[in-house]
């Protein structure tokens, strides 16, 4: 039992530190934000050249052989500078999913190309009215021939509009809502047939509506086997939520600084605000729920490469659950107490509320994932 | 970053499973679990097992007699301890006084008054709040005017817990008037049977005598009982606060209480059906039980951390007791109306008579009030939190 992290996480999570603080200012990720283009390619390089790109990626692979916890440093960074680069699309769900499921062929062509930086990928899974129901898909591959046809309709593909090539969950058996009967596919974001609707997202991500219409993809796209991709799809959600977790916990902590710094320097009535209790015994909270949170995302990071999957999902329904319930604490507190200033788009607080809102809506919200701890409580106890 | 016990920690834990196995007698183990009134015979007896096997202080190092574990170790054995049904040892001694003693105090006092906590021949308790000085406890007036080889104490101190059975109190008092409140205050250690000594009970919300008042009326201690220096009374006491506080998270009593509330959602009927299957309750159980694990976590990083715990320990404190709180509201309403009946002789281990409901229902609502104490004690909720605000975030 510890919680150490190692000499190289220490360093990794140093330079991040570093990289956040000095190379993505405020003004710089603005500018991003409203190219539209979604990645500052520059950016992207200098997290290639760090190894960023292809941490968790076995060294075979060009990676680094890391694990959830050195994801967990990287997202903390992230979530502490609001870095909006498709990292938790592409290297995190994607990646992860390929290096998890994918065969030699298919991992030696697509992990290479994302740890260098040249390839964006993106995991095209939920669909319109499954909220978020993971087993819950429309989406059809027949078979013809040596190819699949894929059809139907997918939504919040983060960083679609960005992506080389997507992960296209379809059903090949089974009814709408089964977890039996999903496969997985490579598909070309090009191919014929593909029709990418990329948005902004309110906090400077971006998303995209993707439909697919008899799009042809040869056989050897198929990741994993057939019928049987659920358990690949969770396990690849669960990668993600628990670098949402710590990117939460990066953006709260900087909420947290950031607040603090504003209630110390803000007068009002002839002092600084930090010095009436009401404040102060908010801002305690804050930080209360934020350590509670770090824990959590800890305990997810752990849990996230687990094979025993009960530990693992209830692990990260835990952790979302709390760490979801603190996001909207502490971006909500984050704000009110910037007073006018927390709700003006030139403040840092008001970016960091969005981006910790948004979070909890994504891969399922606090509700959701509390149901999944209850439920599993009625499991146990029959 | 490794949240897997190691291989040793997890023979530890087997061991001490075994010995509580062996050695925990089932009438404490009854009285235990089925929440009934606490005695003092029975945590002296516990005391003494404990203390024959040499794992009387495990919170203390091997050369005062202590089991010399590590943080971890401590808290496994907590936690087994609590899921046994053993009682929770008493932290005046054990985990208040004797760490002052052990830090500032004379060997002559190290001697003295250590063996007795250790083996729990000596009884203590706490002498802090008065009156007129709950959280605003530098403002303590109890007065100790050294006269030759002796202080003259008069005062009153309140809210002493299990007061009525100490042979010790340690106190706050006030030497000198001089300077800032916190710069008058000298740590005394004080004979419970001295002449001059009254303690007269405080009935508690739930009919039970747990705390009382302590009047002091020219009660004559020795000087050699003094602690440190005279009117520097006030850094023992924050020194003593820290150690409180970790102690205050209580984990392993919680997890013993959560798995007794998941078992009575299952055996409570709702209608029908288990009470378990009601999902507003049992999304609320799921909650809990969430808080929970990150509180037992949390608690692990603090203790772990090469820092160690400084004002962090405040959080502990604060989710500690907020968690036991709603432990015990949860379980009060898992038991619903049956819990509305007040029965206090069936809480003693020998009560045949009628009850209503489950024996879960009798100290259900009884326990509940009691508990509300916990956010209030060992400072309040309130005072952790200007703590954070001061001590960690510089407010």
């Amino acid at each position: 039992m510890n919680f150490d992290l190692t000499e190289e996480q220490q360093m990794l999570n140093d330079s991040l530190r570093r990289f956040v603080t000095n190379e993505y200012s405020f003004e710089k990720r603005e500018a991003i934000i409203s190219s539209g283009a979604g990645i500052d390619r520059a950016t992207w390089a200098n997290f290639a050249s760090m190894g960023l790109l292809g941490f968790t990626f076995p060294e075979d692979y060009d990676g680094l052989g890391g694990n959830a916890i050195d994801t967990m440093v990287v997202m903390e960074n992230f979530g502490r500078g609001l870095v909006v680069e498709p990292y938790l699309a592409t290297v995190v769900l994607a990646g992860g999913l390929i290096r998890d499921a994918g065969n030699d062929a298919q991992k030696a062509d697509v992990l290479p190309g994302i740890a260098s930086g040249e390839r964006l990928l993106a995991l095209a899974h939920s669909e319109p009215g499954a909220r978020y129901n993971l087993s819950q898909v429309q989406t059809t591959a027949r078979k013809d021939g040596d190819h699949f046809m894929i059809s139907g309709q997918k939504t919040a593909v983060l960083h679609g509009g960005q992506a080389d090539q997507l992960i296209v969950s379809a059903r090949t058996s089974g009814g709408i809502a089964d977890e039996s009967g999903l496969s997985l596919f490579l598909v070309d974001a090009k191919a014929k047939g593909v029709r990418v609707d990329d948005f902004a997202t309110h906090d400077g991500h971006r998303t995209a509506e993707i439909s697919l219409s008899n799009v042809a993809v040869s056989a050897d796209n198929l990741i994993g086997t057939i019928d049987e991709a659920f358990p690949v799809i969770e396990k690849a959600m669960d990668l993600g939520i628990a670098a949402l977790c710590a990117e939460a916990v990066g953006a709260m902590e900087a909420m947290n600084a950031t607040t603090l710094e504003y209630i110390k320097t803000r007068k009002q009535f002839g002092v600084p605000i930090g010095k009436f209790q009401v404040l102060q015994h908010r801002m305690a909270d804050m930080f209360i729920q934020t350590e509670q949170a770090k824990t959590m995302a800890i305990l997810a990071a752990s849990e996230a490469d687990s094979g025993d999957r009960a530990c693992r999902r209830e692990a990260i329904s835990m952790a979302k659950t709390l760490v979801g319930q603190a996001a909207r604490y502490v971006g909500q507190e984050g704000v009110q107490l910037h007073g006018g200033m927390g709700v003006t788009d030139e403040m840092f607080a008001a970016h960091l509320f969005k981006r910790l809102t948004l979070i909890n809506l994504l891969f399922g919200d606090a509700d959701h994932h509390l149901a999944q701890v209850s439920d599993n409580l009625l499991a146990a106890s029959a | 970053m490794d949240l897997n016990y190691t291989p040793e920690q997890e023979a530890f834990r087997a061991e001490v499973r075994q010995f509580l196995d062996e050695n925990l007698p089932d009438d404490i183990r009854e009285r235990v679990q089925k929440r009934l009134r606490p005695d003092k015979a029975m945590t002296e007896r516990w005391q003494k097992i404990l203390f024959d096997k040499g794992w009387g202080a495990s919170t203390w190092p091997k050369e005062f007699g202590g089991t010399g574990w590590d943080p971890i170790q401590q808290i496994i054995f907590e936690e087994e301890c609590a899921l046994a049904g053993a009682p929770r040892q008493l932290d005046f001694g054990l985990r208040m006084v004797a760490p002052v003693i052990m830090t500032f105090g004379s060997d002559e006092q190290k001697q003295r008054f250590l063996p007795g906590i250790l083996s729990g021949e000596d009884w203590w308790c706490q002498g802090y709040s008065e009156p007129g000085a709950g959280s605003d406890l530098a403002s303590l007036r109890t007065s100790a005017k050294r006269e030759g080889d002796h202080y003259i104490v008069n005062g009153q101190k309140t809210w002493t817990t299990l007061g009525q059975h100490a042979d010790w109190i340690f106190c706050l008092v006030r030497t000198s008037t001089e300077g800032k409140p916190q710069q008058g205050i000298s740590f005394l250690l004080i004979d419970m049977n001295t002449s001059g000594i009254e303690v007269r009970p405080i009935i508690m919300l739930d009919g039970e005598h747990e705390i009382n008042e302590v009047y002091f009326d020219n009660v004559q201690v020795p000087a050699e009982n003094l602690i440190g220096e005279e009117n520097q009374g006030w850094t023992y006491a924050k020194f003593l606060l820290g150690h409180e506080r970790t102690g205050l998270a209580n984990v392993g009593q919680w997890k013993a209480l959560m798995k007794r509330l998941k078992t009575v959602a299952r055996e409570e009927q709702d209608g029908q059906r288990p009470l378990i299957e009601n999902t507003r309750f049992r999304d609320r159980l799921a909650q809990l039980d969430a808080e929970l694990r990150a509180l037992e976590l949390t608690v692990l990083r603090v203790l772990t951390d090469k820092r160690g715990p400084g004002p962090q320990a405040s959080i502990l404190k604060i989710r500690g007791t907020e968690i036991g709180q709603q432990l015990f509201e949860m379980l009060m309403e898992a038991t619903g109306q049956d819990a509305i009946a007040h029965i206090p002789e069936a809480l003693e281990l020998d009560y045949s008579g009628p009850r209503v409901g489950s024996v879960d229902a009798t100290p259900a609502a009884g326990d509940y009030f009691n508990m509300r104490k916990l956010s209030i004690f060992g400072g309040s909720n309130e005072i952790q939190r200007n703590i954070i605000a001061q001590l960690v975030l510089g407010l």
